[in-house]
């Protein structure tokens, strides 16, 4: 921003003065006027640096940052005051240590992420793109970083955008140019930008030397969606500039030769820069739990210092004239304050400073094991979990309520055309249903081969893909997409079965008697409809060999027309009669496309002969270039900014109406029979959620008529098409049709489809210019623009003759219904959080197990705050009469979004979280975004629970930032739920994993890692307290003060990060096949203020005992300080060590490793230490202690005793105490299969019993209470045998 | 326990096949590898131990523990040790006297004489001790206040000790050698033994002051300035500390061996105890190569030379005489703690293993929780 300021804080004395504060002024480089250079010199370059500290700031910088950190500070604060003599404890170098050692890890960290940063930045800075100079007259390569603010930059296909630049020129006739944003936002699909409007056309490329107009923006910002400015040209005509006008960094030119540019915004100042924001910060939970008792440490320590300070005082005092002691005046009381201060450097490790940079490791190494989790990996998106934020990994194990998103969370959101209704008459559609989901897997990762200079990894990559699908296709042992299909629940199979009848019974209905008598009517609808889903949609279509270009057809005569609908009047006829009518509209299908050449491509995908008809169209699609598919001409990719338009013209490609091209003016559609035909686009109005619906305006390639083709939510579409106007036949005609379709459309909803309704309109030419003019005042228009064009476009959309409706099915993604149960088992409330309409929300709430059939259903609709306040009391009286009595498992609420409004105003919200809380599963539908994170942060607020949010869209995103987790799943939907995520993950079920197995994980052993510390630090210090008692609390310490310091930071440091990292207390299996597990989690039963408070108690204990042995062996001997410190320091070395072993749950060669080496490195360090240090760290002078002391009989008695002693009650409190379940668990994982099983059922039905005691025993539970999930061979076959003895 | 080890093998033998399958041989370049350490597959043995496993531990704790602790006990019970306290606080002792007249810098030595009788005769080698009481030489201040580098000979350090050494550090502008207020505090008692043969006469019993300081002490930490040669001479220009009667180097000028910072009584001195009530070796009677005892039983008297004031800090002077074992010296405690911390095992063992019976059966079958 600042940039600005200047050139205007530069130029206020100059009267001239054309900025305005908040715009900018962009002229080409090329000017004379030195004014305006000095103006665009004044803009930042496009050179890029990321990184945080250059090569001599480094130090001063990153220690100013570092001294922001409490810890550092209190770190700092002991150094110091060991400088100060009258309270210094040790040699001042020896307190430098710790502080030095903790900055100088960090410093490292810091500096391998920046240099990282600076090689990408090094990187991006030195690519190369053309920009015009003046010196040669053309074009020349250029380094990124030597962009400036007024270059004109040339770019070909598949180039990225070096800077945010104004499109001048573009190789396409019609000025449009085409980007994606995938860097920048993740989106895969292409967007159109357009030249800036009323530029002189120049048949050759702009020359820069001829360009002298103006352009004023605005200042630099981060609205990716959003640029205004205008640009005027020397004839001081004004043209507005728009966000379409503008190529953004880091976008990628596709499907378009050649493009010229301005730039306006460079390096950090382009929008792409401004968006980009560091990682996420979250404090987690235990972290939380973690500073309180660290602030109890303080306390801790604060009484112990005390008590030395006052203990000097009162020994001072008591103390006669000391021949020994160094005279001194000072009082009593002035000493014990000094000592006060003394003691808290000896004490100092209290503290557990290092906590912080170990659980920082510790966490690192955590996220480093849940990104390699190779169940996370997904194979189709070659995609794995990414882990954004750095810092909650534990919070996954506390999880109490989950709200999800339905659309592309819980189902696929690849949309497959299911159904349709045309004219009221049902055609189902089960085999492209089956095999568009092919296509669309392919769709996804065959969009990179369009262009041929493409990277070449890209291309093989999806090669692989091709061919894989091939392979599985061939009958192979292709994993996912057959797995799919195959293991789909019974849902499809209900649909199927559905659908045949539903489809019977309606074709009964519209039997030859009925009112369509006319079939050609009936095609026209046909044709229609279909001609609808290829052209009412924005998606862009493109092909993989041919640059996109649109073939002008000439129009067919009418007569052509007439010919074509009179061959297919009578089949149609025949098959209405047909009595198999699942037949019906597949042969009808076949007979009306036949004329279409059968497809040259030979792998079957469902080995059903005879389906070529329609098969052949499909398989177009896959653009592959797989070896045995020849590459054809007509292969098309649909690049579609939703998924169920992608759907939509997929399925009328798959009926031969093929969408070929779209250019600005023009689609060109292939419809049966009739070629490709060109049907001029007259206006789009494109979709949006208060109209919910778009429609498209072209002029008839047949009739020559002005259609507007409408396609939206059915509850408007249906509105709209309620006043039909034509002649008493058709009214009645539509009458029919609009009660079919609603029929059909209740069908649809009960299944769980979506539905769409499809509507069409003929104006006449006066109508048309009418609405043309207005409109036309709507688009120029500059103020409340938006509004007037959403007038303009209700106008037109009105008197819809509706065609018909399509049912999508979004298919459930796998393993959906097992991690909703795991995840219930687990104690985890889960709640569906949805824009959908209700029936199908509760369809799929069904179909994912959410909702149970003994399930009692609560719904909530109502109108007024009055009403829902009612209904909430009467709600909850049924809750509490449901909960008395017996017979139902559970309630599900579900709520609509009106309802939730008033739920959520501040009075009735606690009645609201009342009843939900009491419900096993709440379902909002048709709820706003916002009031998703409404929800999210209600129940996080008031209920004081861990939350965890999951979608994959926009309208996710706000929810996922309240939450206390945020989860995204890469889908279908672009990047934005990702970007605002901390985990991001591709499929539902990889949930089940991630909290039931890494989320107790990371919890157990950060909490156990956490209060292992605090024992190890209260252990160690203590030790150096009750010596305190014995040296007139005089702040001696009977160590050396190198192995005092070092006793934490080097001896004793490794053992406690492995355990954080590695530490399994329950083997993955069990821990997914026992979700109750995880309520240890949730409950925070790993570290639970009792559990800190008796860890302290146990450290007490432990260094009396490692204190009092040695003090009691040693009394009245002729040891000095240091002999007799040295078995103290290793009996608690061994006692530290061996509490770990006790404590941990696993034991790797790993763990041996590093335990075996810290105690060796120990003893090796104090003997050569002993051996080697003659004179240096005085007054604690080593030499020869360790030594001597190591080869007595009596150290070693004293250490075996002190440790076995130390560590029996832990020891038998591990065993014997506390079997939690978890330990149970764990228990288990060490039996033979055989036993593992029996024990796994025995559980198993303990925890359903357990539940049937308070509500019923429900059969099906039992039935589903052991998961689904890949299970070892043996515990297979046990399983077999479990299920034959249940039934 | 177990041997996930091979699956991960067999896993790692499954990829190339996987890729292989996926077609045109491409790697899948984001896919995690799988390996038993990255999938947290390692293999390993869970320390969780069933009553099977802890209570064989008590009963091996207590078998070895007991047998340790009664021959520790028995050990230090055949020790022999004696102990005298010649502080003078009491009218009727011998040394109340000298006790009195307490000062550092007295110029006429007071000395007592303090008759013991032993009981048994002390057979093998006999440590002659000192031991102070209410004696905090392990004070923070007092622990610090030296120089080690002066002790080890540094010419440097010698004309300019540590300003540790303060207020030790100069007196009458010369730097103190040995500089500190632990040197300062030297015990400068003397203690002599003589056996008072039955028919009365005295005989002075042989006492050994070499030997007593750690090799390394003696060795490599304690040095003259300068070589061995004049000590006189090294040591010009520095002063004595305050509260000593005689320069470092006269402390025992008929051996050079002995003299200057190497003394052995100045060594044991400097070596800080541990506790406020310690004792240090002071001399060592050997062992008579006949086979008479090194102490035959009957009287003796001690002949202290008083000099060391402790009454003021209310603290207590002692002569020990005690044998060593391999253990050191006589503490019992040790091997009763062994026996105790045996028997507790071995108890702890006997009650879990009868928990065990008894709830063992449904523990086994049914030890989920309800």
């Amino acid at each position: 921003m600042y940039s600005l300021e200047r050139p205007v804080q530069g130029r206020s004395s100059c009267s001239k003065d054309r900025l305005g504060r908040k715009r900018r002024t962009v002229v080409s480089s090329l000017t004379e006027d030195e004014e305006l250079t000095e103006i665009l010199k004044s803009y930042s370059s496009n050179k890029v640096t990321t990184t945080k500290y250059s090569f001599l700031s480094f130090i001063p910088k990153n220690l100013f940052e570092q001294l922001h950190r409490f810890a550092n500070i209190y770190f700092i604060f002991l150094a110091a005051l060991n400088f100060v003599p009258v309270v210094n404890a040790f040699q001042p170098e020896i307190s430098i240590i710790p502080i030095l050692l903790v900055l100088a890890v960090t410093a490292v960290k810091d500096l391998w992420e920046d240099y990282r940063k600076h090689k990408s930045d090094k990187f991006i800075n030195g690519l190369v793109c053309e920009i015009y100079s003046r010196k040669q007259q053309m074009y020349v390569d250029q380094r990124w970083q030597d962009v400036h603010v007024g270059d004109f930059v040339r770019l070909s296909c598949n180039e990225i955008i070096p800077a945010d630049m104004l499109l001048l020129y573009s190789s396409d006739p019609h000025g449009v140019c085409y980007i994606e944003t995938a860097n920048l936002d993740g989106e895969t699909n292409l967007k159109q930008r357009q030249v800036v409007r009323d530029l002189p056309r120049q048949g050759s490329e702009l020359t820069p030397e001829n360009f002298h107009s103006r352009i004023e923006c605005e200042n630099p910002n981060n609205d990716l969606s959003r640029f205004r400015g205008f640009m005027e040209y020397p004839s001081k005509a004004r043209v507005g500039l728009h966000n379409n006008n503008l190529l953004l960094r880091s976008c990628t030119i596709r499907n378009t030769e050649t493009v010229i540019g301005i730039v306006v915004y460079a390096g950090h100042e382009t929008k792409a820069m401004k968006n980009n924001n560091g990682p996420r910060y979250k404090r987690s939970k235990l972290e939380r739990r973690l500073n309180v008792d660290v602030l109890w440490s303080v306390v801790l320590l604060v009484i112990m210092c005390l008590t030395a300070a006052i203990g000097h005082g009162l020994w001072l005092r008591n103390l006669k004239d000391t021949s020994f002691l160094i005279p001194d005046t000072t009082s009593p009381a002035l000493s014990g304050f000094y000592l006060f201060w003394t003691m808290i450097i000896v004490l100092q490790v209290l503290i557990p400073i290092s906590l912080y940079v170990s659980i920082e490791i510790v966490k690192l190494c955590q996220i480093f094991f849940i990104q390699n989790d190779v169940d996370f990996y997904n194979e189709y998106m070659d995609s794995r979990i990414q882990c954004r934020a750095l810092n909650i990994t534990e919070d996954l194990g506390q999880i109490q309520y989950v709200f999800s998103d339905k659309t592309g969370t819980l189902t696929e959101n690849k949309m497959v055309f299911r159904r349709c209704t045309i004219a009221g008459v049902e055609y189902p559609h089960e085999e492209n249903g089956e095999k568009s989901k092919y296509i669309f897997f392919l769709h996804n990762t065959t969009f990179s081969i369009r262009e041929h200079g493409g990277a070449t990894r890209r291309q093989a990559s999806s090669r692989t893909a091709t061919s894989a699908f091939v392979q599985g296709g061939a009958g192979g042992a292709l994993p996912e997409p057959c797995k799919m299909t195959s293991s789909r629940p019974q849902m499809c199979m209900c649909l199927l079965k559905r659908s045949e009848t539903d489809s019977m019974r309606l074709n009964c209905l519209s039997s030859p008697l009925f009112l369509l008598r006319d079939a050609s009517m009936e095609l026209t609808y046909i044709v229609d409809f279909f001609m609808a889903l290829a052209i009412c949609n924005t998606v862009v279509v493109s092909s993989p060999n041919q640059p996109r270009h649109v073939s002008r057809t000439p129009l067919k005569s009418l007569e052509d027309i007439k010919m074509l609908f009179q061959r297919f009047g009578l089949p149609r006829f025949s098959t209405l009669s047909s009595p198999h009518t699942t037949e019906s509209p597949r042969s009808f299908t076949r007979r009306l496309f036949s004329r279409g050449k059968a497809a040259s491509f030979t792998p079957r995908l469902d080995g059903v002969p005879g389906e070529d008809g329609d098969q052949g169209g499909l398989e177009n699609s896959n653009g592959g270039e797989g070896p045995p598919s020849e590459p054809r001409a007509d292969e098309l990719i649909y690049e579609a900014e939703s998924p169920d338009e992608a759907a939509l013209v997929h399925a009328a490609r798959a009926y031969r109406c093929t969408l070929q091209g779209r250019s600005l003016e023009r689609l060109l559609v292939e419809l049966p029979g009739m070629g490709s035909l060109a049907v001029r686009l007259l206006h789009i109005l494109p979709f949006d959620s208060s109209r919910k619906r778009m429609s498209v305006v072209v002029r008839h390639p047949l009739t020559n008529q002005v259609v507007v083709y409408t396609k939206g939510a059915d509850s408007v579409i249906m509105d709209l098409a309620e006043s039909p106007k034509g002649a008493e036949q058709s009214d009645g005609r539509q009458g029919h049709i609009r009660e079919q379709t609603q029929k059909h459309l209740d069908n649809y909803a009960r299944e769980g489809l979506r539905t769409l309704c499809i509507a069409k309109k003929v104006q006449t030419s006066t109508e048309y210019e009418i609405w043309l003019k207005r409109h036309a005042f709507a688009e120029t228009s500059i103020e409340n623009r938006e509004e007037l064009l959403l007038e303009s476009a209700q106008r037109l959309e009105t008197n819809l003759t509706l065609l018909g409706a399509t049912g999508i099915v979004d298919r459930l993604q796998e393993e959906v219904p097992e991690t909703i149960e795991a995840l219930q088992r687990a104690g985890v409330k889960v709640w569906v959080l949805t824009g959908d309409k209700q029936e199908t929300a509760i369809n799929i709430a069904c179909a994912c197990k959410l909702l149970r059939t003994t399930d009692q259903l609560l719904t909530a609709n109502c109108d007024s705050k009055e009403a829902c306040k009612a209904l909430l009391l009467e709600l909850r009286a049924e809750v509490e009469r449901g909960e008395a009595a017996e017979g139902t498992s559970g309630f599900t609420l579900v709520v609509d979004g009106r309802t939730l409004d008033f739920a959520l105003q501040e009075d009735l919200k606690g009645d609201f979280l009342e009843l939900s809380r009491r419900c096993r599963a709440v379902v909002c539908c048709r709820s706003t975004p916002l009031q998703k994170s409404h929800v999210v942060q209600l129940v996080r607020d008031q209920l004081r629970v861990m939350t965890l949010a999951i979608g994959d869209g926009a309208n996710d995103v706000s929810m996922i930032q309240v939450a206390d987790v945020g989860i995204g799943i890469s889908g279908q939907e672009g990047m934005q739920a990702v970007m605002s995520s901390d985990f991001a993950i591709s499929r539902f079920k990889h949930l089940r994993k991630l909290l039931l197995v890494h989320g107790h994980w990371c919890y157990t052993r950060l909490a156990n890692m956490i209060l292992y510390f605090f024992y190890k630090n209260v252990m160690y210090v203590n030790l150096l307290f009750w010596y305190q008692f014995f040296c007139g609390f005089s702040g001696s310490v009977m160590t050396n003060s190198w192995v005092l310091i070092f006793f934490n930071l080097l001896f004793t440091s490794a053992p406690p990060l492995l355990y954080g990292i590695l530490d399994k207390d329950v083997s993955a299996d069990t821990l997914i096949k026992l979700p109750e597990l995880y309520k240890s989690g949730q409950n925070s039963k790993a570290y639970l203020p009792s559990t800190f408070w008796l860890t302290m108690l146990d450290a007490l204990y432990q260094s009396l005992v490692c204190f009092f042995i040695p003090y009691f062996a040693y009394a009245g001997s002729d040891a000095d300080m240091l002999s007799f410190g040295s078995p103290i320091n290793a009996s608690a070395l061994l006692i530290i060590l061996l509490h770990q072993v006790i404590e941990s749950r696993t034991l790797t060669w790993l763990h041996v490793l590093v335990l075996v080496g810290s105690a060796l490195f120990y003893f090796s360090f104090t003997l050569v230490f002993s051996v080697v240090c003659v004179t240096c760290s005085p007054p604690t002078n080593p030499l020869g202690v360790d030594k001597l002391q190591m080869s007595q009989p009596l150290f070693y008695g004293v250490c075996a005793l002190t440790t076995v002693l130390a560590l029996l009650p832990r020891y038998t409190h591990q065993q014997y105490i506390s079997p939690s379940d978890t330990l149970k668990a764990a228990l288990m994982d060490q039996l033979n299969p055989d036993n593992y099983c029996r024990r796994m059922q025995h559980w198993n039905q303990t925890q359903a019993q357990s539940k049937a005691r308070g509500l019923i025993i429900n059969v099906e539970d039992l039935d589903i209470k052991i998961p689904d999930f890949i299970l070892p061979k043996e515990l297979k076959e046990c399983r077999a045998a479990t299920g034959s003895v249940l039934s | 326990m177990m041997a996930s080890n091979y699956n991960a093998k067999e896993e790692d033998g499954h990829q190339p096949a996987a890729i292989g399958h996926g077609g045109a041989g491409t790697v899948k370049n984001k896919k995690p590898d799988n390996t038993a350490f990255k999938q947290q597959r390692l293999p390993a043995w869970q320390p969780i131990l069933t009553a099977g496993t802890v209570l064989p531990a008590f009963f091996v704790i207590g078998l070895i523990f007991i047998p340790i602790g009664i021959g520790l006990f028995v050990t230090s019970n055949n020790i022999k040790e004696l102990e005298i306290d010649y502080t003078g606080v009491d009218m009727s002792s011998p040394c109340y006297n000298c006790s009195q007249s307490y000062s550092w810098n007295s110029t006429k030595p007071c000395t007592c004489s303090v008759p013991f009788s032993l009981d048994q005769p002390f057979e093998s080698n006999v440590f002659m001790y000192y031991g102070l009481s209410n004696f905090y030489q392990n004070h923070r201040r007092y622990v610090k206040s030296r120089d080690d580098s002066q002790l080890n000979g540094d010419k440097a350090s010698l004309k300019s000790p540590s300003k540790e050494c303060e207020p030790y550090r100069t007196s009458d502008e010369k730097p103190i050698a040995p500089c500190g207020a632990i040197a300062n505090s030297l015990f400068n008692d003397t203690l002599e033994l003589y056996y008072i043969d039955p028919n009365g006469s005295r005989t002075a019993i042989p006492l050994v002051k070499k030997g007593i300081a750690w090799w390394t002490d003696k060795h490599v930490k304690f040095r003259n300035p300068g070589g061995n040669d004049n000590l006189t001479v090294v040591f010009q220009g520095t002063s004595k500390p305050v509260n000593w009667r005689k320069s470092v180097y006269e402390l025992d000028p008929s051996d050079p061996d002995n003299n200057g910072f190497i003394n052995e009584d100045f060594i044991v001195w400097m070596r800080t105890a541990a506790l406020p009530t310690f004792r240090k070796l002071y001399r060592i009677i050997h062992k008579k190569p006949n086979m008479t005892p090194t102490l035959p039983l009957g009287q003796y008297i001690l002949e202290v030379t008083y000099n060391y004031p402790v009454r003021s800090f209310e603290g207590r002077k002692r002569m020990i005489l005690s044998t060593m074992s391999w253990m050191g010296g006589k503490n019992p405690f040790l091997g009763i703690a062994y026996i105790t911390v045996g028997s507790v095992c071995f108890f702890l063992g006997i009650v879990l293993l009868i928990i065990h019976h008894k709830y063992g059966n449904r523990n086994h079958s049914a030890d989920i929780p309800s």
